[in-house]
């Protein structure tokens, strides 16, 4: 295929994968305690904090506890947050300062599979924080199993949504210090306000429809539904969300990565 | 004889500015070639296109008989890459660098890994294979990117300013190796700023500047066709000297302190300017690759 040709990809991006895997298991005691602890910081805060002042919440007129209604979210925004960052911050410190990806194009790999693996990478990472926290957060009663443990696959597919525009924002920054402004702007209000800590139903009617614009509240929707058990039709039009909004940036954060370094 | 690179009116424009303007080499097979030129020049542009990271803008560029354009991957299969900037991967070991390098080519781990030792021995740091990048210096590091490109046996090596910011001895150690791949029938295509270096590796030489190439041809040659065979300096000189050069027809370069007369071989000039018009103040020294870039590229700074 044509030296131009953005998509030029194949399995080879698996050895990019690789280079990662080593990394992260080289520094995995580091990699593998925040999601060791954090879960337990947030069930700390809110659970003795939180939950005796606001007690039970009603969801799908089902009354469960506050801890049970944020377990779910402290899961989702788990999954953004590894992917996200991997994909902005990590990949673009390889990419700006390490020159790692100018080395990786100097072999037989192309763009297009440098940055499709460091995509499925912020994705895998996710997977891995996902998995700790479960097994911490399962100790404590608060996931239903065996529909809980769809949840793995969901963590692989908000790790691509996420990972892919964490992408697409590192292919269009200037600077490094630059991610603030997707993080102030999209990251921090879907934090607070993707029915996270709240109901998206307490918003007013206008934030509420710009809630379901925002990737994370169908991410948290996703997880929240799978650690009630609640394996119904309902999943289906988050996920389908979730589904085009990747399709939709990992394309573009190729496109524009392609056009940031082949020059 | 079989061409390894074969290169034909490379262009190549950034944002409307020309790098490369119509550039047309041949690398023969065993054979080093140099880029030499001023920063600016388009040196690191055409090995750039020559490797497949940048996509010329115009021009017929094969390597191996392989179009760059479809069969990118293919070549940069068999070639070897010393970049510029240090892009050693500080997340791994010395070791992982070239293991996990290996892998990029689809080398089996095995392999990779035997491989990997065998070119940590060619540079003499089987000691330092658990170090971390960051600890090694600037001239184990160079051999560290040298060792890199080799991983995976290529036929072409290319490297873009392969001893720039060493010390004297790194430099040294560099070369040495350099030469003993030279030797075994490895394929080098470099730029570089040192004369020496240029003189001392590379069979034919390419001077460029403003994205052309101006001369090319070997050292030799090229110093005799453009610099002659010796230069006489003259170190503060009078203006009577300056009347006789021009009056004789002589061929030299009027510098601000210094006058550089370019002699023939054998002829008598040393011996009466130095009786005629300076007594101390004036040298004979052959004449050097620096004389003929000096005089092709002019002596004003760059960037």
């Amino acid at each position: 295929m044509n030296l131009l040709n953005p998509f030029n990809i194949s399995w080879r991006f698996f050895r990019v994968w690789q280079r990662n895997l080593v990394v992260y298991r080289r520094i995995w005691k580091v990699n593998f305690l925040p999601p060791l602890l954090e879960p337990l910081f947030y069930l700390l805060a809110f659970g003795m904090g939180l939950s005796t002042l606001i007690g039970t919440i009603s969801h799908r007129n089902i009354e469960i506890s506050y801890l049970a209604f944020i377990t779910p979210a402290i899961l989702a925004i788990n999954m953004m947050q590894n992917s996200f960052f991997e994909t902005t911050y990590a990949s673009f410190v390889r990419m700006y300062y390490q020159k790692t990806f100018d080395a990786m194009m100097a072999t037989p790999l192309s763009l297009g599979e440098v940055i499709t693996a460091e995509i499925i990478w912020g994705a895998t990472k996710s997977v891995f924080a996902t998995a700790i926290m479960l097994i911490v957060l399962s100790g404590f009663g608060l996931v239903k199993y065996p529909e809980g443990l769809l949840i793995i696959p969901l963590s692989f597919l908000g790790g691509i949504a996420f990972g892919a525009v964490g992408m697409f924002f590192t292919g269009i920054v200037p600077s490094i210090d630059m991610f603030n402004l997707p993080i102030f702007l999209f990251v921090t209000p879907m934090f607070l306000f993707s029915g996270t800590f709240f109901p998206v139903e307490n918003l007013p009617h206008w934030a509420q429809q710009l809630a379901l614009v925002m990737p994370l509240t169908h991410l948290v929707a996703l997880t929240r539904h799978l650690c009630l058990g609640l394996v119904t039709m309902e999943l289906l039009l988050p996920t389908i969300y979730l589904l085009i909004f990747s399709i939709l940036f990992f394309p573009l954060a190729i496109i524009v990565m392609h056009r940031r370094l082949i020059q | 004889m079989s061409h390894v690179i074969e290169a034909h009116d490379l262009v190549k424009v950034f944002n409307g500015f020309k790098a490369v303007n119509g550039v047309s080499f041949e690398l023969a097979a065993g054979e080093c070639l140099g880029l030499l030129g001023p920063n600016g020049a388009g040196k690191t542009s055409t090995i750039r296109m020559t490797y497949g990271f940048s996509p010329m803008t115009s021009g017929e560029l094969n390597v191996f008989g392989l179009d760059i354009r479809t069969q990118w991957r293919e070549i940069k299969g068999r070639i070897g890459v010393c970049q510029q900037e240090n892009s050693l991967d500080p997340d791994l070991t010395v070791q992982q660098n070239l293991e996990v390098f290996g892998r990029y080519f689809n080398i089996p781990k095995k392999i990779a890994r035997k491989k990997a030792q065998q070119l940590l021995e060619f540079i003499a740091m089987e000691h330092r294979q658990e170090a971390k990048v960051s600890e090694l210096s600037g001239g184990l590091m160079r051999r560290l990117v040298l060792a890199r490109a080799l991983i995976n046996d290529p036929k072409l090596l290319i490297l873009d300013e392969p001893t720039t910011g060493l010390d004297p001895q790194s430099r040294h150690q560099v070369w040495e190796r350099l030469e003993l791949l030279r030797s075994e029938g490895l394929s080098i295509l470099l730029t570089t700023h040192y004369m020496e270096e240029a003189a001392r590796l590379c069979d034919r030489l390419i001077i460029m500047d403003h994205g052309e190439i101006l001369v090319h041809g070997k050292p030799s040659d090229l110093i005799n066709e453009n610099a002659g065979h010796s230069v006489i300096e003259i170190a503060r000189p009078g203006n009577e000297v300056r009347e006789f050069l021009r009056s004789e027809d002589i061929r030299y370069d009027d510098l601000p302190h210094r006058i550089l007369i370019y002699g023939r071989e054998n002829d008598q000039l040393f011996d009466i300017i130095r009786e005629r018009y300076c007594f101390e103040n004036c040298s004979l020294r052959m004449a050097t690759l620096e004389d003929v870039f000096l005089r092709l590229t002019g002596r004003q700074l760059r960037e």
